[in-house]
């Protein structure tokens, strides 16, 4: 919930939760908000400083669990420090790049009085965050691009936590290059904009993985070159020169070698790189690349995103996707779980503004979306928060649905009924010669409209494509209760374009036809 | 895999040696030798760590992401200023006492116990010299023995360590 609350807003998301068990039932989301940079800050409960150590009733090492799934974390052992750590837990969470941080407080202490004093972040002298780029890499950068004949801007999420969108489209613009989104990015750059070419990786757009491919130069802007992107390394961009921007010095050269490095909030960098141009150049200079833009277009008209939906044949989860983007007019921030139905949303929802997209990207920590929605809606009650869910996701965490009813908080949410988890089970249809195991749900079995009943939501259900309508229709309707529409889909259905793990982006399988 | 030497600053504080550490082993780094001790500066710390790793760009990007972790530094592993503690007992009758002591004079090494049949000496410099002083006891029979991590410090000067005599390297 706080990471969905922190996604939905770029604000720090909190998470409170009692010692032993509380605290080991949070590292899951700790690690999960480290891996996608979330800023959060948890505070957990400890055992009186007397009793730690001593294996005393629900207790737990936190800090030393919390170690490596944290940016920074404390053990508070006066009550006088609590306004300097909760300072500086706050400041981490949120600078540089961003992350969790926890804050451990023995009951004692808790019970404890103080007086407020006022705080400072004299504690942290090692911490100094690198924000602006250094200039003669930025020139070193401009001319790079403007030399560049298969430019392609690869973007993460660092652009979104940097608030940096209106300078990614004016930078985009300036210099005439296409831009791929990572799944984290969706929302940083207009999918509707004539520059914008979708995901890239293991489930991307043909013309996004294959524009990197072919690129001769590639501007990484506050992405990781994360594995589910870039597939076998030594085959990821081989004719691109890279200039890498990360406000976290730590990504660059970690996995590629980056001609023109750039440590910098991408903010920063990409209005430093539109200064930088402004000032050598007339905007309307820009390089027209015609033979560039006109391959990227061939490819788009060769291998589009495709699937097949029968008038009468079981609901395809990407038909509801593009329905309820068509009914919404995409207005909505949605949240979603991990596996097919994810990949389905990056895909199919055409994402405008930033923050409208909250799912778990680096971790891929199923049942995300309802609990990240819930946090969403808390945070911006007059938007419309849809969650797209899986049935093996909905069924770790739906009980959450239970606190957005009592607290009345109105989320949607769409279980897409496929029995099973699709993903995996996809994998083993694809490379483990059909072998199915484990990845089978009982399609009859909660029965998802009762069950939402029963949590004081409104439960709906589709099994036919025209249902589809029919059931966004009457969920937009309820806005005083959180609905769930359960939408029996096709459960053979497979996700494509896929890159085989660890392969090369080369080698994109389009379809079952293409193994 | 090669030895690296890093001369690290830290915060004086609960837990910065633990993080240090791990951040090591989530790497599957191994630390061949550890030595922190207070710095002249109050709420300052230095760690001398000698790791085992292919390269060390990485590992030091990420100590330095590590918030406790003030200052990090590679040293020249060849120039720099390097110095270990040594205890070692050797087996020792008294008719041997003499050689035994002779070669120890040598070493600077300095004579802590004596026992019947063992004569136990500290010595301190760098590693080198140290592991050259027990190949010269091993005829006699070592004991035991035990280090001090290494402390380091980069040098300043432009006297070539060749030419320093205590430091043969």
């Amino acid at each position: 919930m706080a990471e969905g609350y922190a996604m939905a807003t770029g604000r720090v998301g909190v998470a409170m939760v009692t010692s032993g068990p509380g605290a080991t039932n949070l590292i899951t989301p700790l690690q999960n908000a480290k891996m996608d940079s979330t800023p959060l800050v948890a505070i957990t409960g400890q055992v009186g400083t007397s009793a730690i150590g001593s294996d005393a009733f629900q207790e737990a090492y936190t800090t030393g669990l919390a170690m490596h799934c944290t940016k920074h974390s404390y053990l508070v052992t006066d009550a006088d420090e609590i306004p300097n750590v909760v300072h500086e837990a706050f400041h981490l969470a949120s600078t540089g790049r961003p992350g969790p941080v926890l804050i451990d407080i023995p009951k004692d202490i808790l019970n404890a009085s103080t007086t407020l004093s006022e705080p400072t972040l004299a504690g942290l002298p090692g911490y100094k965050p690198t924000t602006h780029g250094h200039p003669k890499q930025i020139k070193a950068a401009i001319s790079m691009i403007e030399n560049a004949e298969r430019p392609v801007l690869y973007v993460g999420g660092g652009v979104i936590n940097a608030g940096a969108s209106a300078e990614l489209i004016e930078f985009a613009e300036a210099v005439n290059a296409p831009v791929v989104t990572t799944l984290m990015a969706r929302g940083a750059f207009p999918d509707h904009h004539r520059l914008a070419l979708g995901m890239s990786g293991m489930h991307g757009t043909y013309t996004a993985t294959t524009a990197i491919q072919k690129a001769d130069v590639l501007v990484s802007l506050g992405a990781r070159f994360d594995d589910r992107v870039t597939g076998s390394v030594v085959d990821f961009a081989p004719h691109a020169k890279v200039i890498h921007v990360d406000v976290d010095p730590a990504e660059i050269g970690k996995v590629r070698n980056a001609e023109v490095p750039i440590v910098g909030d991408a903010k920063n960098v990409l209005q430093a790189l539109i200064d930088r141009l402004l000032a050598t150049r007339e905007a309307a200079d820009a390089p027209w690349r015609k033979e560039w833009f006109e391959q990227l277009t061939s490819w788009q008209k060769s291998h589009p995103l495709a699937y097949s939906q029968e008038p009468g044949g079981p609901i395809k989860t990407q038909y509801f996707i593009e329905r309820l983007h068509a009914v919404t007019g995409g207005d909505a921030v949605v949240a979603s779980g991990v596996g097919q139905h994810q990949m389905w949303v990056s895909q199919f929802w055409g994402f405008e503004t930033p923050r409208s997209w909250v799912n778990s990207g680096g971790l891929g920590t199923m049942g995300f979306a309802i609990p990240a929605a819930i946090g969403a809606k808390a945070a911006r009650p007059d938007d419309l928060v849809f969650a797209l869910d899986g049935d093996g996701c909905f069924q770790m965490t739906f009980q959450e649905l239970i606190t957005a009813t009592t607290e009345n908080i109105p989320v949607k949410v769409a279980v897409f009924n496929n029995a099973g988890y699709g993903m995996v089970k996809q994998w083993q249809n694809l490379f483990y010669g059909g072998r199915i195991s484990a990845t089978y749900l009982d399609p009859s079995v909660p029965d998802y409209p009762k069950l939402a009943e029963a949590m004081g939501c409104v439960g709906l259900r589709a099994t036919n494509p025209d249902e589809v309508d029919v059931v966004i229709e009457k969920s937009l309707a309820v806005n005083d209760r959180p609905v769930v529409i359960e939408v029996v889909t096709d459960s053979d259905e497979m996700c494509f374009p896929m890159v085989p793990a660890g392969g090369s982006n080369d080698t994109i399988v389009m379809g079952p036809q293409d193994l | 895999m090669s030895q690296h030497t890093l001369s690290v600053i830290v915060e004086d504080k609960p837990g910065v040696l633990a993080r240090v550490s791990a951040m090591f082993s989530n790497r599957g780094f191994n630390i061949h030798s550890l030595a922190v001790g207070p710095t002249h500066v109050d709420g300052r710390s230095h760690i001398t760590l000698v790791v085992d790793a292919p390269e060390l760009e990485q590992v030091k990007k990420q100590l330095h992401k590590l918030i406790n972790v003030i200052k990090v530094q590679e040293l020249d592993t060849a120039q720099a200023l390097q110095s270990e503690v040594m205890i070692v007992r050797v087996s020792c009758q008294p008719a041997d006492r003499g050689q035994v002591t002779d070669t120890a004079a040598l070493f600077s090494a300095r004579m802590i116990d004596l026992s019947a049949v063992s004569m136990t000496f500290e010595i301190s410099g760098p590693p080198s010299q140290l592991a050259s002083f027990v190949e010269h006891m091993k005829p006699y029979g070592v004991m035991d023995l035990v280090k001090s991590g290494r402390v380091a410090m980069k040098r300043l000067s432009d006297i070539s360590p060749a030419v320093v005599v205590t430091s043969n390297r």
